[in-house]
């Protein structure tokens, strides 16, 4: 291990000069959860662990007239505990509800959650299905990326050297709107998934399904944004029928791998199988709202 | 003494006050609050922390260790290999060990230690691991059992010939030892049977599942004086198995147990100790060596995987007439898996007459196996259980009453020689018939199974020590690791047999130095055993007090007697005398005679053996294999619950374990030999939402052999476990799993197939 030192800068320009000297040897930490274990496992070993929780911009959580907005380094049980949100997005609770235990929430943020860039994040098949568009700050400037295009592989972001997100931003809720994340692990609790759905739809007054994201992980080395499966529900009733295409369109996009978490096979028999729950789920909250 | 041994003098009238109770343990609020000292809570002024460098190669021979480069690091004081060993023969008990504990001419699993460095921080430590530089010629390698035994699988240990053979081989071998266990006929059995089941299983090594991993601090001083700390199950096994293979006198080496964070047969053998010592050896300086937790898994042993096919068969009524096993048991690199408590116990619980078992135990590259609770039967019970069941459905008999059927009663012998005394498995099978749980109705979409089980208890060499203070308070000194809260059960017996308030006595866990020799925790011997030598212990005190109060009266002592913690005259002729309370003997008579002290050392035979019975509902879910445990209950025979909550603990605890076994605990391993899921959060024991709430009946049928009656209740209450778990899906899904763990793959397999 060699000498590393921690920074703690309370601006985003102080951020961006930190992570900018340390020209590719710095390491940016949000709540810690997986920065830490990484650090003490010797997986990484940066120059520089830039906290960026201390930052205004990355804790605030609102609601806008554009939807919500949520930091980046924003806590799980903050967003979870914030009732408001939980009536909108739903499924985005589920996702963060499921990352670790209380405890490892009162740290860990869907930021942090995004950038690991684990296949298996719990918060992000729920953000990319609700169309959640990252702020990402850098040396270059700001830009907006929407979440689906940040993990690239396993470890592995789209974000460039100095680069950071900032906030969320999730949309406006239209009527008769409705998301949901499931998972499957063999446990209950503190597993990791061996497959994860997150869906959200829109049906219109006739209960026809007008909108719809559906992503997938653990199933591929990052999560994925599966639109055959979303075009399987736009313009149905969202009937069985549909559910079965849908699900026959998650089963085609899925390329796992086998290992000690689960088989390829097994993986793509039950991604259908949890995206029908989710994508059901997901409908009978849209019927209520 | 201990004619306790002959004459427990157990009366079923005996009227008694805190045996049966619940008191807080003596150790809890220190447990609850942090304040207790685990494995890794020593620290001794000076003291450096040492490192292991482990084989990453499952089989390879080690060619060369330079250590010259982490021996120049400054902070690093010493660096141990092979080289700092005694040298002992392979194949030998002390070579055996000494090789678990460092590689020599081989590195015979991932995760092998190959080397170790103290230095003055462990981050120094680590910084000095990456500067050795061992050379490998690498060895084709064997994880699977089944492959090992091929015979083109590649030969682990040259000197290796399977024992037991009917006709000896002089053949390398992979194959330790084979056993044959018989009674009677089984083909004339099976010839009597009206219904035939033979089916195939395997299971997986299973973790102990210990949260604290293997710590210790070592010191070792000019004068060749060995102190240890650690966290162990069997301090003074430790003490004499280190003397063994580093070649110094036990009476040198003090081995001093800690707080156990959970052991479970997991701490029943040592790993970083002999390493700290050598350590502390060359660096004249005390060493630190806490495992982490992927070291825990890559280089400490597990329970053996089994692979095995059972056939029995039974008349039309139930009568089972002939029961078959053929077992092969993994033992990881080398031998010593107790694969023998298998044939001894799979059966025993019924009174079977035509039995055949054939056992063979098999090496292969991966760490040497070790103990957990009731070691190697419930993985094999996973099977006959199951058998069991489905002969009870082809003949369409309630499962209880199939085993009341074929219960063992006193009077039967065992398979291993034993001729059973008063038990209470007829008992525990007509409680668990009783229990709401087996009388309520399964619900909908829900599996329900029973499996039974059996574990001999055991006893085995204790020694312990009764101190009475001036004031009357009496402190017990005792050897026996306190692994899971045998010390208020101890105090608790104490107390009752002194007739005092249990809050008065006081163990202390002694240091090697400090007793004669105390076998391992394991088998479920301590609370029995203990009990018996604090009770000698107490009865001798007792036979002072009287003594000593019949000197004060002035009085023959046959005319004192000794009743609710005071010394009283036998009768009104012998005289008016206020009764002696112990304190009042103590006050009185410490001075002139010296403390009031007993000390015994002996044998302990006479446990009682024990039975269960579990009772499991399930719900499976059939789109992906997941199983959700939705009712469970315990019954099992304690003989005497001394401490009913502890037991009710142990009951639960083992459940849950078992829980875990069944459903996810498994190690994988790659192509390449190496652990992958060397960790808990891959290695899937259960979480607390992933267990309902489990009930307990406690039967009590006691033991004549022991004072109150108790029988030991560790390694019971898991063995019915997988196979009860594996009969309630059965029930759910139509189709009874073979293979531990019932993970969500292979059910949905099960279930996709059940048609087919």
């Amino acid at each position: 291990m060699t000498d590393m030192r921690y920074e703690a800068p309370e601006t985003l320009d102080a951020a961006i000069a930190l992570l900018d000297d340390a020209s590719g040897g710095g390491k940016v930490m949000a709540g810690g959860t997986d920065v830490l274990v990484q650090l003490h496992a010797e997986i990484i070993e940066p120059e520089v662990l830039v906290d960026i929780k201390n930052i205004p911009d990355l804790k605030a959580m609102s609601q806008t007239e554009a939807g919500w907005l949520v930091g980046a380094a924003v806590s799980g049980m903050t967003i979870v505990d914030n009732a408001d949100f939980a009536t909108a997005w739903p499924g985005v609770c589920e996702g963060v509800a499921l990352i670790g235990s209380v405890q490892v929430k009162g740290r860990a943020s869907i930021g942090g959650n995004l950038c690991n860039a684990s296949p298996a994040a719990d918060s992000v098949p729920a953000i990319i299905a609700a169309g959640a568009v990252a702020k990402i700050i850098g040396p270059g400037g700001v830009r907006k990326e929407p979440v689906e295009n940040i993990v690239t592989g396993p470890g592995q972001t789209s974000l460039g050297d100095g680069e950071f997100i900032v906030s969320f931003s999730f949309p406006t809720r239209a009527p008769h709107s409705g998301d949901c994340y499931l998972r499957l692990t063999p446990r209950t609790e503190m597993d990791i998934a061996i497959v994860g759905a997150g869906v959200s739809l829109t049906l219109d007054d006739n209960g026809t399904c007008n909108a719809a994201r559906i992503s997938i992980g653990a199933v591929a080395p990052r999560p994925l944004l599966v639109e055959e499966a979303a075009n399987a529900l736009i313009g149905t009733k969202v009937d069985g029928t549909a559910l079965e295409n849908m699900v026959a369109a998650v089963r085609a996009a899925c390329d796992p791998i086998s290992d000690k978490r689960g088989t390829r096979e097994y993986r793509i028999k039950t991604a259908g199988v949890i995206a029908r729950r989710a994508a059901s789920k997901a409908l009978e909250r849209a019927r209520a709202n | 003494m201990a004619t306790i041994l002959e004459d427990s003098k157990f009366d079923p009238q005996r009227d008694l006050k805190t045996v049966g109770s619940n008191p807080v343990k003596h150790d809890g609020l220190d447990k609850v609050t942090g304040r207790a000292k685990f494995g890794a809570d020593f620290f001794l002024p000076g003291m450096l922390f040492g490192r292991t460098l482990r084989s990453p190669h499952a089989h390879a021979i080690i060619k060369s260790i330079d250590i010259s480069e982490a021996e120049a690091l400054p902070g690093v004081k010493a660096v141990v290999t092979r080289d700092d060993f005694p040298d002992i023969d392979p194949g030998s008990v002390a070579g055996d060990m000494t090789r678990t504990a460092m590689a020599r001419e081989k590195a015979l699993f991932d995760g092998h230690p190959v080397a170790a460095v103290a230095a003055t921080s462990e981050a120094i430590a680590k910084r000095a691991l990456k500067l050795i530089k061992v050379d490998y010629e690498v060895l084709p390698h064997v994880i699977d059992p089944v492959d090992a035994m091929k015979p083109d699988a590649p030969i682990l240990h040259d000197h290796i010939r399977t024992k037991g053979l009917d006709e000896p081989s002089d053949a390398p071998t992979n194959v330790t030892e084979r056993m044959v266990s018989k009674m009677g006929d089984v083909e004339r059995g099976f010839a009597e049977a009206d219904v035939i089941v033979e089916r195939e299983f395997d299971s997986k090594p299973m973790h102990q599942g210990y949260i604290e991993p293997q710590g210790c601090v070592a010191e070792y001083s000019e004068d060749g004086q060995v102190e240890l700390w650690c966290s162990t199950q069997a301090p003074f096994v430790y003490r004499d198995r280190l003397s063994a293979i580093l070649k110094v006198d036990a009476a040198k080496i003090n081995v001093q147990q800690s707080e156990l964070g959970g052991g479970f047969g997991g701490k029943t053998g040592f790993y970083p100790e002999p390493i700290a010592i050598l350590l502390s050896k060359k660096a004249s300086r005390p060493v630190k060596m806490v495992l982490h937790r992927t070291e825990v898994f890559r280089g400490t042993g597990p329970v053996s995987g089994t692979n095995y096919k059972i056939k029995m068969g039974c008349t039309k009524d139930g009568r089972i007439t002939a029961a078959q096993g053929e077992l092969i048991f993994q033992t990881g690199i080398f031998t010593g898996s107790m694969y023998f408590n298998a044939p001894n116990a799979m059966f025993t619980r019924y009174d079977l007459e035509n039995v055949y078992i054939e056992s063979f135990e098999v090496i292969s590259n991966r760490p040497k196996v070790n103990s957990f609770r009731a070691p190697c039967v419930p993985q094999i019970v996973f099977g006959v259980e199951g058998v069991i069941d489905e002969l009870a459905r082809k003949i369409e008999m309630d499962p209880i009453d199939m085993r009341l059927k074929n219960a063992a009663t006193e009077g039967y012998t065992t398979i291993y020689g034993e001729t059973l005394g008063p038990i209470g498995f007829v008992e525990t099978l007509e409680a668990a018939k009783a229990t709401d749980h087996y009388q309520s109705p399964v619900k909908d979409g829900e599996g329900r199974g029973i499996a039974t089980g059996f574990w001999f208890n055991r006893g085995g060499e204790t020694s312990t020590s009764m101190n009475i203070a001036p004031d009357g308070s009496v402190t017990i000194i005792t050897g026996t690791a306190d692994v899971a809260g045998s010390r208020i059960s101890i105090a608790m017996m104490a107390a009752e047999e002194l007739g005092i308030d249990v809050d008065k006595v006081r163990i202390t866990m002694a240091d090697t130095n400090s007793l004669g020799f105390n076998r391992v925790t394991a088998g479920s011997r301590t609370t029995y055993s203990v009990g018996m030598t604090v009770v000698d212990n107490a009865r001798d005190c007792i036979s002072q007090f009287v003594k000593r109060a019949a000197e004060i009266w002035d009085v023959p002592e046959d005319a004192v007697i000794y009743e609710n913690g005071e010394c009283r005259p036998a009768s009104a002729n012998v005289g008016e005398f206020e009764p002696l309370s112990i304190a009042d003997i103590a006050k009185q008579t410490t001075m002139s005679h010296g403390a009031v002290t007993a000390s015994t050392s002996m044998n302990v035979t006479g446990a009682g053996p024990g039975f269960g019975l579990h009772i499991v509902d399930v719900k499976v879910d059939e789109e992906t294999g997941r199983t959700d445990v939705t009712r469970y209950t315990v019954i099992e025979d304690a003989g005497k619950a001394i401490h009913p909550l502890q037991v009710e603990g142990q009951y639960q605890g083992g459940a849950v374990q078992g829980i875990g076994w069944a459903l996810n605990e498994e190690y994988v391993y790659g192509e390449d030999g190496r652990l992958q899921n060397a960790g808990f959060l891959d290695y899937r024991m259960p979480v607390t939402s992933d267990v309902p709430m489990i009930d307990t009946v406690i039967v009590e049928v006691p033991n004549p052999r022991h004072p109150f009656g108790l029988r030991g209740v560790g390694e019971v209450p898991v063995v019915p476990t997988m196979a009860a778990i594996g009969n309630a899906i059965g029930d759910a899904i139509g189709v009874r799993p073979q293979s531990l763990p019932m993970s969500p793959p292979k059910l949905l397999d099960l279930i996709e197939n059940r048609d087919g």
